[in-house]
């Protein structure tokens, strides 16, 4: 019986001890990164460099923590209570919608970095099984009869919603000639009528859509693993990375002759950071992202550095040269789009159907 | 052998199928235990060893998986005496007692298996989260318990909660309270009455709770999911670290991890089938 009293004891101690923990008991510095699918591999190495860094500037040890999922729910995490001090995520629109219901980041956050605080960038491109033996060549043939295509639900992925917006802009671009009739009142009716094409596009589109995954890893895995599909629309970084990863033997990248400029932008949450005292290493550890060592770093991962002059010009060199254009733009920045299109009602609720045919 | 397995002692016809209806009956059990269970836990040690036994070590000596299973064993070692002591008051006060509202409690008690794991964790979001109930409360006073260790033993207990006193209300209902009350009557206190009567014959009974229990608080996802914040090396529970792995296409370190947390469960059923096979033979 004594034992059982022991267990209980140690128990109760345990119980004790255990809860309710501190929320900062910092003793080294200490930062976490949320930080969404596709970047595990960059952080990984990101976070090395810039420990390293942050010691030679300050004789200070940093453990950066890394948090990683798709890019709506880590956002809603952040929301919830999650002490992001920075947050590295796929889409502007996220991390806006952080500060517009939290108020942890201040609306004009994006300004705070060079380049839309986006200090790498990426593309949409097709991932497509060796040989590339449906020909597909430009968004047009993605709706050629018989093809399969695998793109995650834009409703809760950032990278599925580039992949749609992608196409969408495709659709504009090819019925306007030039993008820029856009934003002129005069083309309206023009506009109008390509808007249209665009829409029986996307709906053609993602009747060729078997499964929608939830996240970009997950269609990755549909497609590559899985084997489901005949192309996958992905980031360029993750299609890069699928074919280091999984065999050069078995996909072939193709790049479309146009897409869009994805820009995955960063933030320091300044609540967060102000409320631990962690400001200054937040700050510099986003700023860092900018050098040359980083976005060398950043290339070599397959992002398309903000300053591709800084990185080695033979990663430059893997990323095929096409015509980009922004979602400001083409949509008049991620709010507007995610509205019109993404929001509950929106354009991709009418269009899409599931249980394709 | 296949005729032993359904032969009643009854000699009755209607209790002696044919032959036939025997061995079809049989061959479909195992089939169906081979196809969902044997086989899937086959695949899981044929990936996890497929790289050679150093890579599989390599990967469950790794700092995260060993952070993991850290955290997992210190989940499993809160919820579950948690659930105990809960399972075995709640069960007492239901078998040997009558009151009012007896029946509600008992399906109160059955809740967390009724409710989904997502929405388990998703109401200690909604409590504890930051725009939560207590969320600004929380705040205030620097305690965190969502996307931590505290979050994660929360809704591993809900989730793990009805196992012991599911496993003991109907035995001691079944059980009476005559010895009790004998020793009451012959002048034992209550403590006494409890640890010298009660308890030993709910023994078995109690283990196999607690095993299940514990079996459950190790493998527990969804709940889990939901408030860890998936920091590495230090909210991911064993099951989280399996899904970090897979998703980083690391399936060899992934399947390795996959089959420590089989090899958890393994040892639970040895230890099941023990109790078993003891309170067959107490």
């Amino acid at each position: 019986m004594n034992k059982i009293k022991q267990y209980v004891l140690t128990v109760i101690l345990i119980l004790f001890s255990g809860i309710p923990f501190p929320a900062n008991a910092v003793e080294t510095d200490e930062i976490l990164n949320v930080s969404y699918d596709p970047t595990r591999e960059l952080y990984r190495d990101y976070n090395e460099l810039f420990a390293q860094y942050w010691e030679k500037e300050t004789g200070r040890k940093v453990n950066i923590r890394q948090s990683h999922g798709g890019s709506g729910k880590q956002a809603r995490a952040v929301i919830d209570g999650l002490k992001a001090d920075v947050v590295t995520l796929a889409l502007a629109y996220d991390i806006d919608e952080i500060s517009a219901q939290s108020k942890l980041i201040p609306p004009n956050w994006q300004q705070n970095l060079p380049r839309n605080s986006s200090p790498y960038t990426s593309t949409i491109v097709f991932l497509v099984r060796k040989g590339n033996p449906k020909g597909i060549k430009d968004w047009n043939d993605l709706i050629k009869p018989g093809v399969e295509v695998i793109t995650p639900n834009p409703k809760t992925s950032g990278g599925a919603r580039w992949n749609y917006l992608a196409a969408w802009g495709y659709v504009l671009n090819r019925e306007l000639g030039d993008l820029k009739k856009i934003n002129n009142p005069e083309n309206a009716a023009e506009v109008n009528a390509a808007e249209k094409k665009a829409q029986e596009f996307i709906a053609e589109l993602y009747k060729h859509v078997p499964v929608l995954d939830s996240g970009a890893r997950g269609a990755t895995t549909t497609f590559a693993q899985r084997g489901i599909g005949d192309v996958l629309l992905a980031w360029e970084n993750e299609a890069f990375l699928s074919i280091n990863q999984l065999g050069a033997d078995k996909f072939d990248i193709v790049v479309p002759p146009i897409s869009i400029l994805a820009e995955p932008p960063v933030a320091v949450v300044d609540k967060v950071v102000d409320k631990r005292g962690t400001r200054k290493i937040a700050e510099a550890y986003l700023k860092y992202l900018y050098s040359p060592e980083a976005q060398r770093l950043a290339a070599r991962h397959f992002y398309r550095p903000a300053y591709p002059e800084k990185a080695d010009p033979a990663d430059i060199a893997r990323f095929a040269k096409t015509k980009l254009f922004t979602i400001d733009e083409v949509f008049g920045g991620w709010r507007k789009a995610q509205k019109a299109h993404f929001f509950d009602g929106g354009i991709f609720d009418r269009i899409y159907q599931p249980g394709y045919k | 052998m296949f005729i032993n397995i359904l032969k009643s002692t009854d000699k009755r016809p209607g209790l002696n199928p044919p032959l036939i209806v025997n061995m079809a009956i049989t061959v479909i059990a195992l089939g169906f235990l081979f196809l969902f269970v044997i086989m899937p836990l086959i695949i899981v040690l044929k990936e996890a060893f497929s790289a050679g036994l150093s890579l599989w070590w390599a990967s469950i000596s790794e700092k995260d998986a060993l952070a993991a299973l850290r955290l997992t064993l210190l989940v499993a070692a809160i919820a579950v005496p948690v659930n105990l002591v809960f399972g075995l008051a709640a069960s007492w006060a239901l078998a040997k007692f009558r009151f009012k509202g007896k029946s509600l409690i008992i399906t109160l008690i059955d809740l967390p298996f009724a409710v989904s794991p997502v929405v388990s964790g998703l109401i200690y979001v909604l409590l504890f989260g930051l725009h939560g109930w207590f969320g600004p409360w929380l705040a205030e006073h620097d305690l965190q318990i969502i996307f931590a260790v505290p979050g994660i033993v929360l809704a591993t207990v809900f989730v793990t909660f009805p196992f012991v006193a599911r496993e003991l209300i109907p035995l001691m209902s079944e059980q009476g309270t005559d010895e009790e009350q004998a020793a009451l009557s012959l002048g034992a206190s209550g403590w006494q009455t409890f640890r010298r009567v009660t308890l030993p014959n709910i023994k078995w009974g109690l283990m196999y709770g607690i095993i299940l229990c514990n079996a459950r608080a190790m493998g527990e996802f969804g709940a889990v999911s939901v408030v860890s914040g998936h920091i590495r090396g230090e909210t991911n529970t064993l099951p989280l670290q399996v899904e970090v792995l897979y998703n980083e296409y690391n399936f060899v370190a992934a399947f390795a991890v996959a089959s420590l947390l089989a090899g958890l469960a393994l040892v639970t059923l040895a230890l099941k089938s023990i109790v078993e096979w003891k309170s067959k033979h107490d």
